[in-house]
């Protein structure tokens, strides 16, 4: 056990953070879950990308600097430290490469890789179905053979940021014949090509940031199915997997929102009663416990664990730690927290009130809780399925 | 950075495992709720025979000179059998403070004894008059007036107080500051007493992690065996819920008593704060487990008759022992508002 970072570690972690600070935009820039601020977002990723500081940990041939999965996450700690802008590639670079790298073809990665991590082709995921939300191997969308490759139907919904991006990613059916979770494959597929209606949808926190995908007969090539027809939900899994884990939410993200939230406290701390500085103190401690969670878990996969299952402990842990620590700031703000965005007397522009509303998304998305406590009980305590 | 125990930490935690096993099941456990104490003695002096009574002290005093980080997961599995006596007493604290501040003939008489498991050290620090296991051990080192004592357990009062947890037999214990009792005056006694507060809390919170464990372990058993409306009951998402959260709670205490124990091998800043994140997280995951624990057995839960009571009562007095959440909090509070 050694719990200090190495000379190398620390190096990486002065070298971020001073690259950050002298890069980071001054003024924040607006949600990236909008079209303007989609765009603006772009113009960061892009400059993330040519300096090398885009996707850390990927080979240097995609753009990566070959990080460890400890110096990732210095990376990150510094990322939200400086409170950089948020990832709008996010659903391409923590989601979609590491199916590529365990399942791509490389014809497939050398195409696909680089473009997504500089934020030149954006990805948005296309899960869900109307009437496939939890259930999501009860889905209807088909794939039908067609010369040179496929053509996709059906309809896909909440993909994040679907409005604004390129291409999107998400399973369909082969093979009707075969038990649901059998018949299924995993395609890639363009967002603006004959057959496609994409129509945003408003959010609870009011941006765009959802979108529903109408697809009919969209031609598909062989070259963008991942991972071998009918082997999409095994393909799938694996990404869920990542999703759930630290890739999606790594810690630095906590830990500066609870120094953000102790920064609030002090400025409001003449309204606040000991029950508040309790809860200040426990939104602190949370996001410590889930980072030393976090580096005992990457250990485990530094020396070649494999995550699996454990990943929904953690995705449960911060998610409702995400919604305690805004519920806690609400509390510090009192009154006042109905100011909204816009509002001239919000407190820090509201953005305590649009985190609250954005946190409160954090139990739903990326497979409910509900549906991570079945997978903890059934396939880490092995507890009956029925 | 790397979060993992060495093959030998992991090699003493196996073989700590293997003798609770063997010798302190529940029946042990039991027999020292009713005053029958022989089974755990001997449990102790196995122990000792392994070398982990003695692992903290020097190797010239015999022992293995292992830090707090070694302790945990021997702890951990102490807690795990609910095993009942003064073992983070004397192991985490009482020998090495019988070394650093034990005058010659103090040590003389009590060391050596105490590491290979013939003697037991209690341990009583300033605001802890009730102190587990008084009657039975052999020596009293106490904490009074910034002075520390080490007292041969025949010259103390122990009058009997009555724990929740029977097998914790607690006295109160009082004796007369003699100066033939004064442990050293030319040490750092406020430091050492300080340290020794720490290990006391992250050795207690390292035992709360076995004892969630075992309670979880026992709740997801039953919840596999007990069948009703024609199926086990852990096939029911409302039991397989309360279990997972359970065990969230457990696994995210788990890492901060490792890093606690690491902190204070390596005397790191941060003892206090990780001592205290450590405590709180593995009292209120104890504390939890045991709910749902007791929640999934149902009535037979509710006796005396099933083990579970005898874990779930360690739990909620070491929770609140060496510090309740409360206090760690507060402490917490202090350094980073």
């Amino acid at each position: 056990m050694d719990l200090d970072f190495t000379e190398s570690e620390n190096a990486f972690r002065d070298e971020s953070r001073s690259w950050l600070e002298a890069n980071v935009p001054r003024e924040s820039l607006p949600s990236g879950d909008t079209k303007e601020g989609f765009a603006l977002h772009l113009e960061w990723e892009h400059k993330l990308f040519d300096a090398g500081w885009a996707a850390v940990s990927w080979p240097k041939q995609y753009g990566g600097r070959e990080a460890t999965l400890v110096e990732w996450l210095i990376f990150e700690e510094e990322y939200y430290r400086v409170g950089a802008p948020s990832r709008v590639t996010q659903n391409g670079i923590f989601l979609l490469a590491p199916t590529l790298f365990e399942f791509g073809t490389d014809e497939q990665k050398d195409r696909i890789l680089r473009p997504m991590a500089r934020g030149d082709v954006t990805w948005g995921q296309a899960w869900s179905e109307p009437n496939a939300g939890s259930d999501l191997a009860s889905l209807k969308s088909t794939a039908r053979r067609v010369d040179g490759g496929w053509h996709l139907s059906g309809q896909k919904t909440w993909s994040t940021r679907a409005a604004f991006c390129d291409m999107a990613y998400g399973l369909f059916r082969t093979d009707p014949e075969q038990a649901r979770h059998r018949g299924l494959t995993y395609f890639m597929f363009p967002l603006h090509a004959e057959g496609i209606t994409v129509r945003g949808v408003d959010r609870l926190d009011g941006d765009e940031g959802f979108a529903e995908i109408f697809l009919e007969d969209v031609f598909v090539p062989d070259s963008d199915v991942i991972g071998g027809v009918n082997q999409g939900w095994k393909v799938t899994m694996a990404t869920t997997s990542s999703e759930r884990g630290l890739s999606l939410r790594s810690p630095g993200r906590f830990m500066a929102t609870a120094s953000r939230l102790i920064d609030l406290y002090h400025r409001y701390r003449d309204r606040s009663d000991p029950v508040l500085r309790d809860q200040v103190v426990q939104a602190w401690m949370d996001a410590q416990v889930y980072r030393w969670f976090t580096f005992q878990t990457v250990s485990r996969m530094m020396q070649g664990e494999s995550i699996g299952p454990d990943s929904s402990m953690n995705k449960v842990f911060w998610s409702e730690m995400d919604v305690r620590t805004h519920e806690t700031a609400l509390a510090i703000i009192g009154d006042a927290l109905e100011l909204d965005e816009g509002s001239e007397s919000a407190v820090d522009a509201g953005h305590w009130m649009k985190g609250f509303q954005f946190a409160l998304a954090g139990p739903i998305y990326a497979g409910t809780n509900e549906i991570q406590r079945n997978i903890i009980a059934e396939r880490v305590l092995g507890l009956p399925r029925k | 950075m790397r979060f993992a125990f060495t093959d030998d930490q992991k090699m003493l935690r196996d073989t700590v495992r293997e003798v609770l096993q063997r010798e302190c099941p529940p029946e042990v456990v039991r027999a020292a709720w009713e005053g029958r104490p022989d089974g755990a003695r001997a449990v102790w002096d196995t122990l000792a025979e392994t070398g982990v009574i003695g692992m903290t002290a020097s190797e010239e005093a015999g022992g293995m000179g292992m830090s707090e980080l070694d302790l945990v997961l021997p702890l951990e599995e102490s807690g795990y059998a609910a095993l009942p006596g003064p073992i983070v007493d004397t192991v985490a604290v009482g020998i090495p403070l019988l070394e650093a501040a034990g005058t010659s003939v103090q040590k003389e008489r009590w060391l050596g004894p105490a590491t290979v498991g013939e003697a037991r050290i209690v341990v009583s620090f300033e605001d802890q008059a009730i102190v587990p296991h008084a009657a039975s051990a052999d020596v009293l080192i106490a904490e009074r007036g910034g002075a520390v004592y080490c007292v041969p357990i025949a010259d103390v009062s122990v009058s009997p107080e009555r724990s929740v947890d029977r097998a914790r037999e607690l006295g109160r214990v009082s004796f007369e500051r003699n100066a033939q009792f004064r442990m050293r005056e030319d040490v750092n006694t406020a430091a050492l007493l300080a340290l020794g507060r720490e290990r006391a809390a992250l050795g207690t919170a390292a035992q709360l992690v076995g004892l969630s464990r075992r309670m979880l372990d026992m709740a997801v058993q039953y919840a596999k065996d007990r069948e009703q409306f024609g199926k086990p009951i852990g096939a029911q998402q409302a039991i397989k819920h309360r279990l997972a959260n359970a065990l969230i709670e457990q696994e995210f205490a788990r890492p901060m008593v490792c890093r606690a124990g690491w902190s204070m091998a390596t005397s790191a800043r941060d003892i206090e704060i990780d001592v205290s994140l450590a405590k709180i997280y593995a009292g209120q995951a104890a504390r939890f487990v045991a709910k749902a624990a007791l929640q999934v057995h149902g009535a037979i839960g509710y006796t005396i008759e099933c083990d579970l009571h005898m874990w779930m009562k360690r739990a909620w007095a070491l929770a609140a022992a060496h510090g309740d959440a409360a206090h760690h909090r507060e402490r917490i509070g202090r350094h980073i508002l």
